[in-house]
């Protein structure tokens, strides 16, 4: 009787029709997931495609022979005065001795162009100006090409565009051929990407202002987010009084998290500029608003994790006579860690991220120099990603790719941290 | 004769969720000494009682106790009594073992250490080891004193549950149904404890195993609807029981 029912033909039709909607459910699953690793795949492909060849650049080597007569005319080793000389003079004369058949002045402008002008010049007036006692003698030195020169031997800047539209002359191609060929100008690993500050100019513009600010940003952030989120949280979970007023307080927490974060720079403007007076673009008001925009993320996982506790544990605490409080930092807080961690990670990370706060509150700064503190004129990763991204030349586009590598790794990094660490502390319970 | 023993009294004591009112005016004096079983299907407040005597159903938003209940004659629901000091005197067992995820060693000395009961390093060590003894743990355990209380077996949790209950000193050991999630090994192991232990405390213990009430307690309350309706000696209770409702449970008829 069951055996004829259970394989009845409109059992088995219902079968299939079960095992179709199933199939159609897996599928759909499949195909989400598939085009999520595209977009991903094609992200990632798309930017580190831009990127990577930002990592290196070419470079010259040469000798500088530090002339007496054009440096120190009246044989002066003063090394402020030193500061104010002619090295365009010295950088223009090596570049003329490498092809000293050109002596026409407007090629010899064309040669001059090949290497970094501000680049060499700069790197130069440092050398002497620390140690004056180079004034007359002969230097090798490794300098940056233009980057036009190095966009063209990246192969970004085709040789086969009619010469009337592309930046690089033909005679100038067939010298930097040359000097490839000598030996003169090398590919090497792109230290002035991390290594400097922001420049006016592509092949030395670097990063190094933008990452030391977001750290500051992020260092100020963590420390008045943390304590403010945590906090809140253990209050309102565990000693507030449960009535509409903590209903509502809870509930505009939650919406804070949800607030675009513009807002917050609009409120940052608003308060710490206008109000209250305090200068544009220092990486401490950058972090006080986005401590305003994170702390919210730190409480509702901090109270995530507090309530994901067994209440048992808390219930064991009381009844050994462990006062409220006791109880919840003793037993409670030290098992909601973990999560308690993550999330503040995670905060630090949307934090990093963050560019439209900082616009706001005039982070956008064309910042040359290193901050060396909270106080100093900074600029952020995302910032600075954002105004390269602005400027026309092509050296730009790779630069601003490389960029945006360095944050997504950080970004990577962080949140496989806040994974390592939650699985380490919930593997020690 | 009890009487002379009596370690709480109780009179009209009710307890309130909200507006349900959860027991109805109970009446009992529970003895000094021995084992006091509260049986009764579920729901039938047993558990709401017992949390009354360490004052837990503070913790419980809504909850509202009234009445009266005297431990040695003090009102434990006096308003300048601190429910913490209250608790160190009263421990309590849970259905669920619920040992903190620390050592061995911590848990036990968890009390010991909010309490500073001891005043070194060695008296804490001896104070560990002698309640890890009483709760029959100790040969099992006294190598692994580091290693995590909930790596333990579910028996062994609970009686680690109960060393650290022991540790803090008290008076009075309230038990909820602390067999339930036990096989009967453990639950053999436990009940053997409990009769070991009985001489120095006032056991109170909720059970839904009328074998294990029978087996381990002196004295029975029967409770059913949020009402008392039978204490007595448990030979009597489980011999010759005076109210029809209680011989219906106790037979299998109800519950």
């Amino acid at each position: 009787m069951s055996e004829k029912t259970l394989t009845s033909e409109a059992a088995v039709k219902r079968l299939k029709k079960r095992r179709g909607k199933e199939w159609r459910f897996r599928m759909w699953g499949r195909a989400s997931i598939a085009f999520a690793l595209a977009a991903l795949a094609w992200l990632l492909f798309s930017i580190v495609g831009t990127g990577y060849t930002a990592f290196q650049q070419n470079f010259m080597r040469l000798d500088f022979q530090l002339t007496e007569s054009v440096l120190a005319p009246d044989g002066t080793r003063d090394p402020e005065k030193l500061r104010g000389a002619n090295y365009r003079r010295i950088v223009q004369t090596t570049m003329y001795e490498q092809f000293p058949e050109v002596t026409d002045r407007k090629d010899r402008q064309e040669l001059f162009a090949l290497v970094s002008a501000s680049g060499s010049t700069n790197y130069l007036r440092q050398m002497v100006y620390k140690n004056p006692d180079l004034v007359g003698k002969t230097v090798t030195v490794t300098v940056p090409t233009s980057d036009q020169v190095d966009q063209l031997l990246k192969g970004y800047i085709k040789r086969d565009t009619d010469e009337s539209r592309r930046k690089v002359s033909n005679q100038q191609i067939a010298w930097a051929d040359t000097l490839k060929e000598r030996g003169v100008i090398k590919k090497k690993f792109n230290r002035i990407l991390f290594m400097n500050p922001d420049s006016r100019d592509p092949e030395l513009a670097g990063i190094a202002s933008a990452v030391v600010g977001s750290v500051m940003i992020l260092v100020v952030a963590f420390v008045l987010a943390f304590p403010i989120g945590v906090g809140s949280a253990i209050y309102l979970d565990e000693f507030a009084p449960k009535n509409k007023f903590t209903d509502f307080i809870e509930i505009n927490i939650n919406n804070l998290a949800a607030v675009p974060s513009i807002v917050f720079g609009l409120l940052g403007l608003a308060v710490f500029l206008n109000f209250m007076g305090m200068p544009r673009s220092l990486p401490i008001v950058g972090g006080m608003v986005l401590a305003l925009r994170i702390f919210p993320t730190i409480t509702i996982a901090t109270r995530s994790a507090m309530q994901g506790v067994s209440p048992s544990i808390v219930d064991g605490a009381l009844s050994l006579g462990a006062s409220h409080t006791q109880a919840v930092f003793q037993q409670k807080l030290p098992l909601a860690a973990p999560g308690i961690l993550t999330g503040s990670i995670i905060g630090m990370a949307q934090a990093l991220g963050e560019t439209a706060p900082l616009l706001m509150i005039g982070m956008v700064a064309f910042v040359t120099e290193i901050p060396n503190s909270i106080t100093e004129p900074a600029t952020a990763l995302p910032v600075q990603i954002f105004l390269w991204s602005d400027s026309a030349e092509r050296a730009w586009a790779e630069r601003t790719s490389a960029a945006i590598i360095v944050l997504l790794v950080v970004l990577i990094t962080m949140n496989g941290f806040a994974i390592w660490l939650r699985n380490r502390l919930e593997q020690r319970r | 004769m009890i009487d002379s023993n009596i370690k709480f009294t109780c009179r009209d004591v009710r307890v309130h969720y909200g507006d349900f009112e959860a027991l109805h005016g109970i009446d009992i004096d529970i003895p000094d000494r021995g084992v006091t079983a509260f049986i009764g299907p579920s729901g039938c407040g047993k558990s709401t009682f017992l949390r009354t005597f360490n004052r837990m159903n503070d913790t419980i938003d809504g909850a509202r106790v009234s009445g009266q209940i005297l431990m040695d004659g003090q009102d434990i629901y006096d308003k300048n009594l601190d429910p913490v000091l209250l608790r160190a005197q009263v421990g309590m067992v849970f259905q669920k073992p619920n040992p903190f995820p620390k050592s061995i060693y911590d848990n036990v000395a968890y009390g010991p250490r909010i309490h500073g009961l001891t005043s070194s390093k060695a008296e804490l060590d001896a104070l560990v080891e002698k309640s890890l003894r009483r709760a029959g743990l100790w040969d099992e355990v006294k190598d692994r004193l580091k290693l995590s209380g909930t790596g333990l077996s579910g028996g062994q949790q609970q009686r680690l549950v109960i060393a650290r209950a022991i540790a803090v000193d008290p008076e009075v050991i309230l038990m909820d149904e602390p067999a339930s999630a036990l096989d009967p090994i453990a639950t053999a192991k436990l009940e053997a404890l409990i009769e070991e232990i009985k001489e120095r405390y006032c056991i109170i213990i909720v059970t839904h195993s009328m074998a294990q009430a029978a087996r381990v307690s002196d004295k029975t309350a029967y409770f059913y609807m949020g009402d008392l309706i039978e204490y007595d000696d448990t030979d009597k209770i489980f011999t010759n029981p005076g109210d029809s409702r209680t011989q219906d449970y106790i037979t299998g008829r109800t519950g």
